[in-house]
């Protein structure tokens, strides 16, 4: 758990960059801090593991006082994650990731079962991997890599600065789905910096959302598209913000809700799509296939039905029946 | 202050006419290395076997300690009777200006971006156009870096260069030191090293100014 | 093989073939002799170029690198500035000059050698190993600080790996240059090789030359290519080497 209390960031010159920041990450959640360029984001990630320091107020992590802790303890127990990876380019990709174990001194044997261990976890093959230098990786499993690195001693914080922001968007898309799968395992409190909407609406249990250095609403992803508080945050949202809101919901939503229909088999050739998918990407798979329909299975690829461009947009009206608020400028 | 004012007082024109002897050496010798190396730097982006050779050799060829190339140089030139003095000189400035300028030379050449020389392709240009109007004025911030480079060295190289009888500020030096006259080898030194930065600073100017100002950085 | 290979084959050919030459002249001429025939001198002024290179390139790297070191340091940066412009001046100053002034200062001999040699040695050591640390991506450095490293683990495990390939071909060029430079030593009789060089020239004698001039170039180009191999085995192998400048 981190508490944000009144925390403010003032430099030198007197420009605030974080202005009494109140909020809490509760255990096991991701809170992304999502704003505009400038708005303070990154720099009050850094405030978390004293990269920058705190001008006011206080940061408590797990009950205890971020300023009592010792700056180099406090950070092995924080796991960080930046958008350059941060690979160092002289040692292999197993000397990377089990850095903050070497550092504190962990047993080789421990090192590597925890090694292969976490490379399991990205489907990549520790015994392939583990002896290759970072330039040798593609961008995509670089990121990965700079992902386990951060979760290689377990800590129970994790710090991520715009960690998929370098990579392009297939691969941005397929890694996001692979660390929210890693995350149901590992239950990581976790503070999330991202200045892309999709992203932190996919990502977030709640959003934080900063503008010049303040805190403009704090909530999850949802309510923040169905209820916003302000002008700035309807805006920041923008006016496709009830296509946005499919995002949070997945077919299995729409099962449970208005059902599938059957499979139409005359026509040849239709895709297939996982249920847990969610709706947002398969209107789109819809829209840009022009497929009549795209068949929905389960883990076992077992047929459950088919959804169409109708079903979702039944779904929809029912949910801006459902919730009013975003009819007035849906 | 006195003993400086009253040693420059009668040293000042022998010093001038050595900086020009010393200008003289070494800029016939890079106009002489400049005429080999930039065109054998463009030939050699055409063939990177050849140009690998080429490199080695020439950097084998600067590793050569400047005093024992001039060692080497006397007997051989005596051959033809000119062991001391000007031409051998003349010829180890030459030959100590070629890695620079040819590998800087095909450095900026090879990074011309493909896809710039494709579009000069396509708007028709003929090989010499595209070198003349694309691939050189790209290249040129590079080739004249490497230029200074060959310039800076061979000034102080120059200076060694007085021991074999090629004359310049080197002999203020060595003949400080043969006669223990420290105003000698001090006065010899900083005109040596203004000569350099003078040299440089020019050269800079002139890269500046003909740098086209859309890759200048 | 096509014509590309052909031509680079030949010219290398034609490179060793000239070499080749030069040595077949030398020695018909018994240019070399004096190697044998004064082969005590000739070894005591070998060891005594190899120690003059020795010494001084040690008290260089052992200078050179702390101090680079020091001013790449948070705390230390503005110290670079001007750290940097004197040492750059000081590369302006002829290496005889450099040699010749220490006379007035330290007197004849082996001692003034050594100290003129290891202050030409500094820049290319101190030039690099900067450069080699500026160099280093900001984000491994805040990643690693992030990551809860302290400076000094930073610096031995990051920095210092990864600025390897840079320091490392600093000390090799000051090394061979020094090796050169050790040659002109004989002006502030310092010995080495360069005494049988500047005796020819003041003899017009070609066996003193070529015995010294050729031990000199072959020891330069030796160990060149002994501490290229040494950078090949020290830098790790994913900090890539930039390109040779």
């Amino acid at each position: 758990m981190i508490t944000f209390d009144q925390t403010t960031k003032t430099y030198e010159g007197g420009v605030t960059a974080v202005n009494g920041v109140d909020f809490t990450v509760d255990k096991g959640n991701i809170v992304v801090l999502l704003g505009p360029s400038g708005c303070g984001k990154t720099t009050l990630l850094r405030m978390v593991n004293r990269l920058e320091t705190i001008s006011d107020g206080s940061i408590t992590i797990d009950g205890e006082d971020s300023m009592s802790l010792d700056q180099i303890a406090l950070r092995r127990k924080i796991g960080y994650v930046i958008q350059s990876n941060g690979l160092f380019p002289n040692m292999t990709i197993e000397e990377n990731v089990m850095i903050v174990p070497d550092l504190l001194g962990w047993k080789k044997k421990e090192k590597r079962e925890r090694f292969n261990k976490l490379m399991e976890m990205i489907g990549l093959s520790g015994e392939k991997f583990g002896k290759r230098y970072p330039h040798e990786l593609s961008g995509g499993q670089q990121q990965r890599i700079g992902v386990i690195r951060a979760l290689a001693a377990d800590p129970p914080v994790m710090l991520m600065d715009e960690p998929f922001g370098a990579l392009d968007p297939i691969i941005r898309e397929k890694i996001q789905d692979e660390f929210l799968q890693i995350q149901r395992e590992v239950k990581k409190t976790i503070l999330f910096v991202s200045h892309d909407i999709d992203e932190a609406i996919k990502m977030a249990d709640k959003i934080v959302l900063l503008r010049g250095g303040e805190v403009m609403q704090y909530d999850t992803p949802s309510e923040m598209l169905v209820r916003p508080k302000n002008e700035f945050v309807r805006e920041f949202f923008g006016k496709d913000r009830a296509i946005k809101s499919l995002s949070l919901h997945t077919i299995k939503d729409l099962q449970e809700v208005i059902g599938l229909v059957n499979v139409d088999e005359t026509i040849e050739d239709t895709i297939t799509i996982h249920i847990r998918h969610d709706l947002r990407n398969t209107l789109s798979m819809l829209l840009n296939q022009e497929a009549d329909q795209v068949i929905v299975v389960d883990d076992d690829d077992h047929r459950l039905g088919a959804i169409t461009i109708d079903l979702v947009q039944k779904y929809l009206h029912f949910e801006i029946k459902a919730k009013p608020t975003l009819v007035q400028k849906g | 202050m006195d003993k400086w004012m009253k040693f420059l007082e009668v040293n000042a024109p022998r010093i001038f006419d050595l900086a020009i002897e010393h200008t003289i050496l070494v800029g016939l010798a890079i106009l002489v290395a400049l005429m080999i190396g930039v065109p054998l730097g463009i030939y050699l982006t055409t063939n990177d076997y050849l140009a690998e050779t080429v490199l080695q050799i020439a950097s084998v060829m600067l590793t050569i300690p400047s005093i024992a190339l001039f060692g080497i140089m006397i007997p051989v030139f005596s051959i033809v009777n000119q062991g001391i003095g000007f031409v051998p000189a003349f010829v180890a400035l030459v030959l100590y200006s070629q890695l620079p300028i040819i590998r800087n030379t095909y450095t900026a050449i090879k990074n011309v971006s493909p896809e710039m020389r494709d579009a000069a392709k396509g708007l028709g240009m003929k090989t010499s156009q595209r070198l003349l109007r694309v691939e050189i004025p790209n290249a040129f911030p590079i080739i004249m870096a490497g230029i200074r480079t060959a310039v800076v060295l061979n000034i102080g190289i120059g200076v060694i260069a007085a021991y074999i009888g090629a004359g310049g500020l080197g002999v203020l030096i060595t003949q400080g030191i043969s006669r223990g006259d420290n105003y000698l080898i001090i006065s010899g030194s900083i005109a040596v090293a203004i000569l350099a930065m003078i040299a440089d600073g020019i050269l800079l100017f002139i890269q500046k100014r003909y740098t086209p100002k859309s890759i200048a950085n | 093989m096509n014509k590309k290979k052909i031509m680079s084959r030949i010219v290398s050919i034609l490179v060793y073939a000239l070499v080749a030459v030069f040595f077949i002249w030398a020695i018909s001429n018994s240019y070399f002799d004096y190697i044998f025939s004064e082969s005590g001198t000739f070894l005591h002024l070998l060891k005594q170029h190899l120690q003059l290179v020795l010494v001084s390139s040690l008290l260089a790297v052992v200078v050179a690198l702390p101090v680079g070191i020091l001013v790449t340091r948070r705390s230390f940066r503005r110290a670079e500035w001007i750290v940097s412009n004197t040492v750059n001046l000081g590369q302006t100053i002829p290496s005889l000059a450099v040699l010749a002034l220490m006379i007035s200062i330290l007197g004849i001999g082996f001692k003034t050698a050594v100290f003129a040699l290891f202050i030409y040695s500094l820049l290319p050591m101190y030039r690099n190993t900067v450069a080699g640390i500026d160099s280093i991506d900001e984000n491994l450095i805040d990643a690693a600080r992030g990551m809860g490293m302290k400076p000094i683990q930073i610096l031995f495990r990051i920095e210092l790996p990864n600025a390897s390939y840079s320091i490392l071909a600093g000390i090799r060029t000051a090394v061979v240059l020094n090796i050169g430079t050790a040659a002109l030593a004989y002006v502030v009789g310092g010995g080495g090789l360069g005494v049988w060089i500047f005796t020819g020239i003041q003899l017009f004698d070609n066996g003193y030359l070529i015995s010294g001039a050729i031990p000199v170039t072959l020891l330069a180009i030796f160990v060149d290519y002994l501490l290229r191999l040494l950078e090949r085995k020290i830098v790790p192998k994913g900090s890539k080497p930039p390109q040779e400048t």
